[in-house]
């Protein structure tokens, strides 16, 4: 196990590389730069802009100098906010995002696993049809809907919750978890509920049956394990993606967290910020498919079962 | 060896398990319906798409404009049934792509493990963290605006996640008997892959790609505020689902019926791949 | 059971929150609190290295220059100045400084900070993006070209510490104007040099902890894309009349978010209001929605390198074929007028007198006149605009108007906003949609714009009668004598329409009836000194 996860973490040193490398290229390349304004900056200004954040190299030479310092861990200042450097931005915002997602996450896999499970033990019931359907119009309403309609609803209709602030006013972290998180629930309980058909069909559940244990012993401890695999797949993609997405919600309750940084610098064309953002979202969606790669290992009897034979 | 068995008339039991579910009926005949009117939409629509009036602006329904007309006057109903063509199209060409770069991934690097697997799933990471808006602007840039390309940009994102939940599933499966017995009888690795781990990924692949629909469709909306989308005044679902949430208030009918018929597909889609995956799965009796 | 317990707390606050009937702003009029959306997050606090709206109204309360805007305005009320004397010429400026005018570390506000201050924003290496603006001001524009190296030739001095002497190229009406831009303001020298180089940019000197500043208020909290505080300046001079105690600036960069925020009792003021929503909000607020002029233009730049669009007939009869007046009372329903100028008329200054008539018959012969639909095939146009619900649905009429009375076909293209600024840079489009904000209440703003060369340009159009029109008008000595070469030269613009007015801009808001002292003026400047916050009752 522990040479297992050595190893994964050796191969995203090259992932981190390319990704590095990969955005470096592209960024430079997309139309426009971080000095273009609405109001034209002359040449003579602009050469100056240029020169003092050693935009005027040549590009290879830019992106080895850039390497060099990322490897000792500088990721130099935001070319759109001057007084701030990558790291502090990065350093301010992710613990806002990570908070956030965490919140969602939970509510999400609560509410998902067990939605799903009642469904595929029910199945074909009205137990099955309706949370199904609650979790499939949860998909259908993208969070640009749900927010605002949230915020409406609670917000100016019945005046119950702040409609933006993060920490700022009482209960103004209930309406972002719920609008980010309810995709989430839906794509968990959906995930749940064909995981466990599968499982339920399996001989051991069976066995398990036919030995007479409990219905909540066979459901909780032999199926879930198994029946969640493909949640647990999920997961860690889901969370990477709650991170990084986190934007719409970021940006409809007026959070201030990485996603909006992260979406506002590929807009800004800040260089430095998108590089920054891109490698430590990176680095996140290793670590949290790693966790889920181990979790799945774990949960699976027949994987656990293998290593056990060797 | 029974399961060996089964797989040869996998297809016909599930066909027939499948007629006998009747949701997973209704949702096909929704589904062929509405690619029905979709293909007929430029007789069937009461008006141009394009056409405006100003003066008369965003009404509520009425017998003239069935469901209301937008800002600029233009008939809802009209609209809709031209952004079906291109919603549906999103929805169906773009999920397509990811299941069959995703499932034939996932499959390759899940079966033979070891370190092409390791390879295989980092080059995965690393497309997970590109940054996905500067790559839009990029392929425009180099392509300039195009449906197909469209297609493709969002195929190639969304099958990153079906990748990884396909190799799980069979990373988990190769260890089962019916794996290992059809090893050992000498039956070629690519044989396997296809006859044995894929049909057995079905389930979780088809729930995971009814669930991809709605989100390459609101993607397709996405990609169209950057400019690659599709091209005013022509529109699809996403997008009117985006204008209406921002007039919700002042005008219902933009949000509540372009929403409708957006749920109403992935609801008959769902029925429809869940029919599927319970007509699938293999450890089902043909009743 | 840690979301049991979340959910638990939520049920509580839930209920906690219902019985607490007293909005944001209620509790906001009490402690004398301001809360304002502030558009997106501050590039920086540096009034010489800046360049944005939501910057300018944050820096209105921490810094003042030697004029301040008048709050109706009309015209210039004594900033860091307390008066000042114009020679007869209208070339030499005298400013006699307010001696209680103080830094908030307790320094005098001198003249030398001034000198200092535009030394640093006119220096080549410090690369500031307004160093122009000082451009009327002897020998600014050579020293910033780095032409001359000696800074004490240009026409700025230090008579003593309180007498500042500005010697400027011509006699400029709006130089005063100028001085209540955030690139003439002072900086405290012992400060900036403090934390780098006078020329360096994106210090840490504009941090609440190391701030100092001249204006009515002080920099107490700067939360990144949250929130900026303000609270007053006990040591401003003026501090007598600040009665509002603290200011919020809350970052926001969405307009539903804002809308959202101010309805739900949050904010004072409601920057923009949604084309959407402008007809419904004049019957559900009506003592809340203000709409008032504004100095700007909507305009289609029109790239007059390429094929069609280089003749001029052809661009008359595209502007014949837009209904302006249908586009201002179906598209903005903000009771924007329909544009008949490039600078935005203004009664109390300059108002042109031409005319862009909606007449798609001329359109029609004009067509005819150069060959279309006889010799020659119609083109097919695009028109290029950043996504934004307002252009597209502006856009979208446009192209049905061109289509119906022209019919031509016209393709809509949409991009983010850097690809857009980089299209009209490389003057990679055909049509593109524009806005301008005077940046100074004078046709000069605008007209100077269009002069061969200018980088906003960006239509490749040169009339060298019409450079010299706005060279003329820059040295005149009356006022009459220099309206009249802009009219010249509006005319010109007009008849060769290198680019198309649409409307002039206005500004739509909904402000809370507790603020007062808000007066409607046309670039929308309210410097925080004169408001108040006062019960309604």
């Amino acid at each position: 196990m522990l040479k297992l996860i050595l190893n994964r973490l050796m191969v995203s040193i090259p992932v981190l590389l390319a990704v590095v490398t990969i955005t470096f290229f592209m960024v430079h390349a997309a139309p426009g730069g971080p000095f273009d304004f609405d109001r034209v900056v002359s040449p003579e200004v602009m050469e100056k802009l240029n020169e003092k954040y050693n935009l005027d190299a040549p590009l290879y030479k830019q992106y080895f100098d850039y390497l060099v310092s990322a490897i000792q861990g500088d990721f130099g200042p935001s070319f759109r906010y001057p007084g701030r450097t990558v790291a502090e931005m990065i350093a301010i915002g992710l613990p806002i995002t990570f908070e956030l997602a965490i919140y969602s996450i939970l509510f999400a896999t609560f509410l998902g696993i067990t939605f799903g499970s009642l469904a595929a033990l029910k199945q074909n019931t009205l137990l099955d049809y309706i949370p199904m359907s609650i979790s499939m119009a949860g998909i259908c309403i993208p969070s640009i809907v749900l927010g605002p309609l949230l915020s409406l609803i609670f917000g100016i209709w019945m005046g119950w919750l702040p409609v933006s602030g993060w920490g700022t006013y009482a209960g103004d972290k209930l309406l972002p978890v719920v609008t980010l998180g309810t995709a989430y629930a839906a794509y968990c309980a959906r995930l749940t509920r064909g995981g466990m058909l599968e499982i339920l069909g399996q001989d051991f559940i069976r066995t398990a049956r036919a030995k007479g244990l409990s219905e909540f012993r066979v459901v909780v401890v032999h199926a879930l394990r198994g029946g969640l695999i493909p949640v647990v797949s999920f997961l860690g993609p889901a969370i990477a993606g709650l991170l990084a997405g986190s934007f719409v919600v970021e940006t409809i309750f007026g959070i201030p967290g990485l996603g909006r940084f992260y979406v506002q610098a590929a807009f800004n064309r800040d260089y430095t910020m998108i590089l920054g953002t891109s490698i430590f979202f990176s680095a996140l969606i290793i670590l949290f498919n790693l966790l889920a790669d181990l979790l799945g290992a774990a949960m699976d009897p027949r994987v656990r079962e293998s290593y056990s034979d060797e | 060896m029974s399961e060996l068995l089964q797989i040869s008339s996998i297809w016909q039991d599930a066909i027939f398990r499948l007629k006998s579910n009747r949701l997973a009926v209704f949702g096909g005949v929704f589904i062929i319906l509405l690619i029905i009117l979709a293909t007929l939409t430029p007789w069937i629509a009461p008006y141009d798409y394009a056409q405006q009036d100003r003066v008369l602006g965003p009404t509520p329904p009425s017998f003239q404009h069935l469901l209301g007309t937008d800002y600029l006057g233009r008939d809802l109903l009209t609209r809709l049934l031209y952004g079906s063509r291109i919603s549906l199209l999103v929805g169906f060409i773009a999920t397509t792509v990811a299941l069959i770069i995703g499932v034939t991934w996932g499959t390759v690097a899940g079966y033979l493990g070891g370190s092409i697997d390791t390879w295989m799933m980092r080059i995965v990471d690393t497309l997970y963290g590109i940054p996905f808006i500067i790559l839009i602007i990029l392929l425009m840039v180099v392509f300039g605006r195009s449906l197909v390309l469209m297609f493709m940009a969002i195929g190639a994102v969304e099958w990153l996640t079906m990748a990884r939940i396909v190799r799980a599933q069979v990373n988990s499966l190769k260890q089962r008997e019916f794996v290992l017995a059809a090893k050992a009888m000498g039956v070629k690795e690519t044989t396997i892959m296809t006859r044995h781990l894929i049909p057995n990924t079905l389930g979780p692949v088809i729930v995971y790609a009814t669930l991809t629909v709605p989100q390459v469709m609101l993607l397709e909306a996405f990609l169209s505020f950057l400019g690659l989308g599709v091209q005013a005044p022509m529109s699809s679902w996403g997008l009117l689902i985006r204008d209406g949430a921002v007039s919700m208030e002042e005008s219902w009918w933009l949000l509540v019926f372009p929403a409708v018929i957006f749920s109403t597909t992935l609801f008959s889609l769902n029925f429809l791949g869940d029919g599927l995956r319970d007509a699938l799965d293999p450890r089902m009796g043909p009743n | 059971m840690k979301l049991r317990n979340l959910f638990y707390l939520s049920v509580v606050l839930f209920f906690a929150s219902c019985g607490d009937s007293e909005s944001i702003v209620d509790s906001a009029l009490k402690d004398q609190i301001l809360l304002l959306g502030n558009g997106t997050e501050p590039q920086d606090l540096d009034p010489h290295t800046v360049t944005g709206v939501p910057e300018h109204k944050i820096l209105l309360s921490l810094m003042e220059g030697l004029v301040t805007r008048h709050p109706e305005g009309k015209g210039s009320v004594p900033g860091v100045a307390e008066r000042w004397v114009i020679s007869e010429d209208g070339k030499e400026y005298t400013f006699y400084l307010n001696k209680k005018a103080k830094w908030s570390n307790g320094d005098s506000v001198t003249a030398n900070d001034f000198v200092y201050s535009w030394k640093r924003i006119l220096m080549p290496s410090m690369a500031a993006l307004y160093a122009d603006m000082l451009y009327v001001v002897k020998n600014a524009e050579a020293y910033n070209r780095g032409e001359i190296g000696d800074f004490t030739q240009v026409g700025v001095k230090a008579i003593d510490d309180f007498t500042l002497k500005v010697s400027l190229n011509n006699s400029t009406p709006y130089f005063l104007a100028l001085l209540s831009h955030y690139s003439t303001w002072p900086v405290h020298k012992p400060t900036i040099e403090k934390f780098g180089e006078i020329d360096t940019r994106g210090t840490k000197w504009t941090r609440p902890e190391n701030f100092v500043g001249n204006g009515p208020y002080l920099l107490a909290e700067w939360k990144l894309n949250d929130v900026i505080i303000v609270k007053k300046n006990p040591l401003y001079w003026n501090a007598g009349i600040v009665t509002i105690k603290e200011i919020r600036f809350y970052a926001s960069d969405n307009d539903t978010t804002e809308d959202l925020r101010y309805r739900a009792g949050q904010l004072h003021l409601l920057n923009t209001v949604k084309i959407t929503k402008i007809q419904s909000y004049k019957t559900k607020y009506p003592d809340q929605i203000h709409i008032d002029p504004y100095f700007g233009t909507y305009y289609y730049r029109i790239n007059t390198k390429r094929e069609h669009l280089k003749d001029k007939r052809f661009r008359q009869a595209l502007s014949y074929a837009i209904n302006r007046k249908e586009i201002v009372e179906t598209i903005t329903r903000g009771e924007q007028a329909p544009a008949f100028s490039f600078s935005p008329p203004d009664p109390a200054n300059f108002y042109p007198s031409t005319k862009l008539e909606f007449n798609p018959s001329k359109s029609e012969e004009l067509f005819k006149e150069m060959g279309y639909g006889v010799s020659k095939e119609l083109p097919k146009l695009e028109i290029l605009y950043n996504t934004s619900e307002g252009h597209q649905k502006l856009a979208e009429a446009v192209q049905s108007m061109w289509k119906e009375y022209l019919g031509l076909e016209v393709e809509l293209v949409n991009v983010d906003w850097k690809t857009y600024l980089d299209r009209e840079k490389n003057a990679d489009f055909l049509i593109s949609r524009a806005g301008w904000i005077g940046d100074y209440p004078d046709p000069n703003s605008f007209l100077d714009m269009m002069v061969t060369g200018r980088g906003n340009n960006k239509t490749s159009w040169s009339n060298l009668e019409y450079d010299n029109l706005i060279k003329k008008a820059a040295s005149a000595t009356s006022t009459n004598l220099r309206n009249s070469y802009f009219d010249k030269a509006e005319h010109i613009l007009m008849d060769e329409l290198p680019l198309i007015p649409i409307y002039t801009y206005t500004r739509v808001y909904l402000l809370h009836p507790s603020v007062k002292g808000y007066y409607p003026n046309i670039l929308d400047t309210h410097p925080y000194q004169f408001l108040r916050l006062e019960n309604t009752n």
